[in-house]
């Protein structure tokens, strides 16, 4: 296995270069070191020697890709695109264009993305399973119907309202949590239960439909008749059986997007002041902060690399038949 | 299944007062707060980029940097039209007038006969900055943390973190210091470019520090060793500044944080190694000698500022007008500033939280989102906004300025159709100007909050006319005593002279088609895109409107490749060159980069605003203006928009609230009653406990037959 997870990770950095190009290519299709100058420096009295002078400070005054002055390696590398990309893969981001640490914003950002993200995905599984399950439970009878037109409904609505519904409600009319906010320790517990409440019930739609069909498929197959034919009852056939075989494609859409859950969510963040990596992106990219946008396109990139690998390990963990090799 | 449910109910609820920390409110959203501390609660929405005063411009950015930092000069709190008075200085600096020969001239001399304008500034004694770990000394008087390694900062997150702190008194040299600092290449200042055409040396120093900089790209620049011609100590608390020429407005820089004082030691302090990799920089962690200093700096939650404990023992104003006396502003006449001892700030990116929380009475003070506004305020039969009954049964209180800013639709004169100084684009861009009507723009989209703009200069500037006396007489005429926007025919009428009658071309007989350039997207900027088009369909002139991006747009703009574009100006300081520049020739965009956006260039107007910059406010420079206006309101180069007036709210705790739009300094003397707004709090955010036993008994009517069911099920199964 250890071989298998080494050679995945080297085939990772071709990977990471192309979405490194790509992001290069296209951000600076759009944008001009001149724009980002501009932006930097504000609108008001701002002289094309200003200009060239934040573009040298920044290193932004090099060409694209290719120095054609320059001779041997550095045609290569005294290029904006080496000079911002190499030390990337080392995980060392550098410096914003506001002068500010990219990696130390990360570090102090992600404690409060994972702080909501984490517990929407834990509890929102658990929820969605059991639910899930319950409806299969119950398949074929109004339960099961009205369960399922209750997914369709939930599902149908849109993420903000749950937003704007939770914090009117919850917060406005009813007083009973800060409307929004954050803080560290057993304060922030009062400032995350909103926004994990609506991240729960928001994803509950489409979890638990999608769970359902799973475990429906699964509880047609004959394992499941044998087990019920030995005389075990229905919970241990759902719980023993039933999960355990439906985990498979469970594990794929949930492993996949663990080490994502570092990069946060935009609107829930944005919503309830909750200072974490989800906005970090947009405002760079709406600030044309190159240096933060690369950066975390390529930490979006290698999270989702290490979630596909998480993810074979953890088909062989589930189905012994799965052999990694 | 009932007593599962009373233990839940009581778990929860027990849960929830806990997690309340035991207040009253469970709602609050500050942890751990006294709600009868004096503490100013207020929000921002945009992170700060800058908080280093040679780079910060924005005003969310001034918001803190103008609390922290203290320039020589400030304005008047109170006073109308806006006063400079001493902020650390002992006065407010005369400039001496040499001719090229360095002798002194008079001060009315002839401004083409002054080579430099000199300002000599004497501080007041006994200034100290906050406490700050770069100040802190050791037993043998050296200073403590100005050798340290990776290692030492190893621990270090916030400057909190530093065990001691310390303080010195604020010297000439500081303001000096600062000044050259304008220059350094790695600050990027903001004004470098602009400064560097008026203080003495500034722009060699500049090029002097580039090549430093580029020699040592990885060391810093020691700027002591750097001599600055243009800025020199005098004695331990005087300092001078040199100008070439004579540059009136310069004293209004001097109220501004980019001439505000860095002490070297802080500069130095931040330079070591580890510092920025922690974000412990200049540029993050001011070190000032204002009434407040930075004590928690999370731009992405909260930024808190404290009273300084070493603050100046300056005093709330005493001298203001009836009004303000009748307003009780100035009940605190006297009073040592600042008023509260903490602020905090807590980022609130969107609108809906934010007016929430500020109903809960959990933010002091807010602005009014169009969203909101239908809430807060109404209009009366006469067009006067007053607050809603909702708003005054909470002791609301609504706050309105007009901004001393202006927006206007402009014209590129280089272009062949709507460009050019001659009669017939003078009526076409005429007849445009009254066929859009902003009065009808302010009330559709705006919410009345504006006022239909008379020429470049917006009102509480001098140079700006009230009432009929101030109307632009080629868009407006006096009707009843009211100012009224000339009928649509005049503009046909006009639009057929300038060759366009009906909105053909009398030659070709080909329709009109003008190209309008934005930014604007979405659905709110497409109602008002048709709104523009609306206006020109009065002329049967058809408008295309070309959206674009920022930087498109800025593109377009700089090559003088738009045709009509939106744009705005805010006040740097109140004096009407402030926004007559934007219509200087020389300024033009097109060729020089300037701020002249729309390339108008008129010799005449030239020659006046020339005369006007460097004049004192009094009748003659009146009459200068007067005639500049003139000018510009016939050439019509603007179709002048509007002045954006802002409404705020405050509650009935939040005293000394006057706005002041060129003052950045005003957090000093807000005051707060903080027992009022705690039994306020209490009143509004009593828990509503209802909604959780309804939930708990939802969730049982839902649990009970299914439980019922599964039993039956196994039962059959079995």
């Amino acid at each position: 296995m250890l071989a298998y997870i080494l050679r995945r990770l080297l085939y990772a950095i071709p990977i990471l270069i192309g979405v490194n190009l790509l992001t290069f290519a296209l951000f600076f299709v759009v944008n001009t070191p001149d724009d980002m100058a501009r932006l930097q420096l504000g609108a008001k009295h701002v002289t094309p020697e200003a200009i060239e002078r934040w573009k040298a400070e920044h290193g932004y005054d090099k060409p694209l890709m290719l120095n054609a002055a320059a001779t041997g390696s550095a045609r290569l590398t005294d290029t904006i695109f080496f000079q911002h990309s190499a030390a990337m893969f080392v995980f060392e981001f550098g410096k914003g264009d506001d002068g500010r640490s990219i990696g130390n914003e990360i570090r102090t950002r992600m404690g409060p993305s994972l702080a909501i993200a984490l517990p929407v995905f834990v509890i929102g599984l658990m929820v969605n399973v059991t639910f899930a399950l319950l409806m299969v439970f119950f398949r074929a009878t109004y339960l099961d119907l009205w369960g399922v037109v209750l997914c369709v409904v939930l599902m149908s609505i849109s993420g903000l309202f749950y937003i704007i519904a939770g914090q009117y409600f919850i917060a406005k009319l009813w007083n009973l949590l800060p409307i929004s906010g954050f803080a560290g320790g057993i304060d922030g517990i009062r400032f995350i239960l909103l926004p994990v409440l609506v991240g729960v019930v928001a994803g509950i739609g489409g979890g638990a439909r999608w769970y359902r069909t799973i475990f429906l498929e699964e509880i047609g197959k004959d394992y499941v008749r044998t087990a019920r034919a030995k005389g075990l009852g229905e919970v241990r056939v759902l719980f023993r059986h039933v999960l355990k075989n439906g985990m498979i494609p469970i594990l794929t859409g949930a492993v996949v997007v663990m080490p994502l859950l570092f990069m946060g969510s935009l609107i829930t963040e944005s919503f309830f002041g909750i200072p974490g990596l989800g906005s970090y992106t947009i405002d760079a990219i709406q600030a044309q902060d190159f240096a933060v946008v690369r950066a975390m396109v390529f930490l979006g990139s290698f999270l989702y690399i290490v979630g596909l690998i998480l993810t074979d390990i953890s088909y062989s963990l589930v189905d012994p038949r799965v052999r990694l090799q | 299944m009932v007593s599962i449910g009373a233990i839940l109910l009581r778990t929860g609820l027990l849960g929830l007062g806990l997690l309340a920390g035991c207040s009253d409110s469970w709602n609050n959203p500050y942890p751990g707060s006294e709600g009868d501390a004096n503490v100013l609660y207020s929000a921002f929405s945009e992170r700060p980029k800058h908080l280093d005063p040679a780079r910060s411009y924005s005003s969310n950015e001034v918001e803190f940097t103008g609390q922290i930092y203290e320039p020589p000069l400030q304005y008047h709190f109170l006073k109308r039209p806006y006063t400079l008075i001493p902020l650390t200085a002992e006065a407010v600096p005369k400039p001496r007038y040499f001719d090229a020969a360095g002798k002194l001239l008079p001060d009315d001399a002839p401004a083409a006969s002054i080579a430099e304008s000199v300002y000599e500034i004497r501080i007041r004694a006994g200034i100290r900055y906050q406490p700050h770990p770069a100040f802190a000394r050791d037993a043998a008087g050296r200073l403590r943390y100005h050798a340290l390694d990776r290692g030492a900062v190893g621990d270090i997150a916030r400057i909190a973190d530093f065990e001691h702190s310390g303080t010195r008194e604020l010297v000439a040299a500081d303001y000096v210091y600062q000044i050259k600092r304008l220059a350094n290449p790695r600050l990027s200042s903001p004004i470098f470019g602009l400064m560097s055409e008026h203080i003495i040396g500034l722009k060699a120093l500049g090029t002097v520090l580039e090549k430093a900089a580029r020699v040592r790209p990885d060391g810093t620049l020691n700027l002591d060793d750097f001599p600055l011609a243009g800025a020199e100590v005098v004695d331990r608390y005087t300092y001078r500044i040199r100008i070439q020429g004579k540059y009136p407005q310069f004293i209004y820089w001097l109220a501004m944080p980019f001439f505000a004082p860095i002490p070297w030691e802080a500069e130095a302090f931040y330079a070591q190694p580890g510092m920025a990799d922690k974000n412990l920089t200049l540029d993050w962690q001011p070190v000032g000698t204002g009434p407040f200093y930075l004590a928690e700096n999370d731009p992405n939650r909260r930024m808190v500022l404290k009273k300084n404990p070493y603050f100046h023992g300056e005093t709330y104003p005493t001298d203001g007008s009836e009004a303000d006396q009748q307003a009780r502003l100035l009940v605190d006449a006297g009073k040592p500033l600042p008023l509260v001892d903490e602020a905090v700030y807590s980022l609130e990116k969107e609108t809906i939280p934010y007016w929430s929380k500020f109903l809960q009475g959990y933010y002091d003070s807010s602005g009014i989102s169009s969203d909101s506004f239908d809430q807060a305020v109404q209009f009366t039969s006469g067009g006067d906004p007053q607050l809603t009954d909702s708003m005054r049964d909470k002791d609301i209180h609504l706050i309105t300025a007009v901004a001393a800013s202006i927006w206007y639709v402009g014209f590129n004169l280089l272009d062949p159709v709507v460009g050019g100084l001659g009669e017939d684009r003078q009526k076409l861009r005429q007849a445009l100007s009254i066929a859009f009507d902003y009065d009808e723009f302010i009330s559709i989209f705006l919410n009345g909050r504006g006022i239909p703009a008379q020429g470049p200069i917006p009102p509480g500037l001098f140079g700006y006319v009230e009432g009929v006396a101030g109307l632009n007489p080629y868009v407006y005429e006096a009707r009843d005593g009211r100012i009224q926007r000339h009928p649509i025919e005049t503009a046909r009428k006009l639009l057929a002279e300038a060759g366009y009658p009906n909105g053909r071309n009398a030659k070709t007989g080909e329709p009109l088609v003008l190209y309008f350039d934005t930014m604007a997207s979405g659905p709110d900027a497409k109602s008002r895109l048709d709104w523009m088009k609306k206006q020109l369909d009065k002329l049967n002139v058809q408008l295309v409107v070309r959206g674009t991006d920022y930087n498109r747009f800025q593109d377009k703009i700089r090559k003088g490749n738009a045709q009509l574009f939106e744009w705005g100006w805010n006040a740097d300081y109140p004096d009407p060159e402030n926004f007559l520049f934007l219509l200087y020739g020389p300024h033009k965009k097109v060729g020089t980069g300037g701020e002249n956006a729309a390339n108008y260039d008129n010799p005449e107007f030239n020659r006046l605003f020339e005369r006007m910059k460097e004049m004192d406010n009094g009748p003659e420079r009146q009459q200068v203006i007067d005639a500049m206006l003139e000018i510009v309101r016939r050439d019509a180069p603007w179709i002048f928009a509007y002045y954006p007036k802002s409404f705020g709210l405050r509650h009935g705790w939040l005293h000394n609230v006057k706005p002041n739009l060129m003052a950045n300094n005003t957090l000093k003397y807000r005051r707060i009653d903080p027992e009022l707004r705690e039994v306020r709090r209490a009143e509004w955010n009593r828990p509503v406990l209802w909604p959780i036993v309804l939930l708990v008994a939802a969730m049982i009517a839902v649990i009970a037959p299914a439980a019922i069911a599964w039993r039956r099920h196994e039962r059959k199964t079995a």
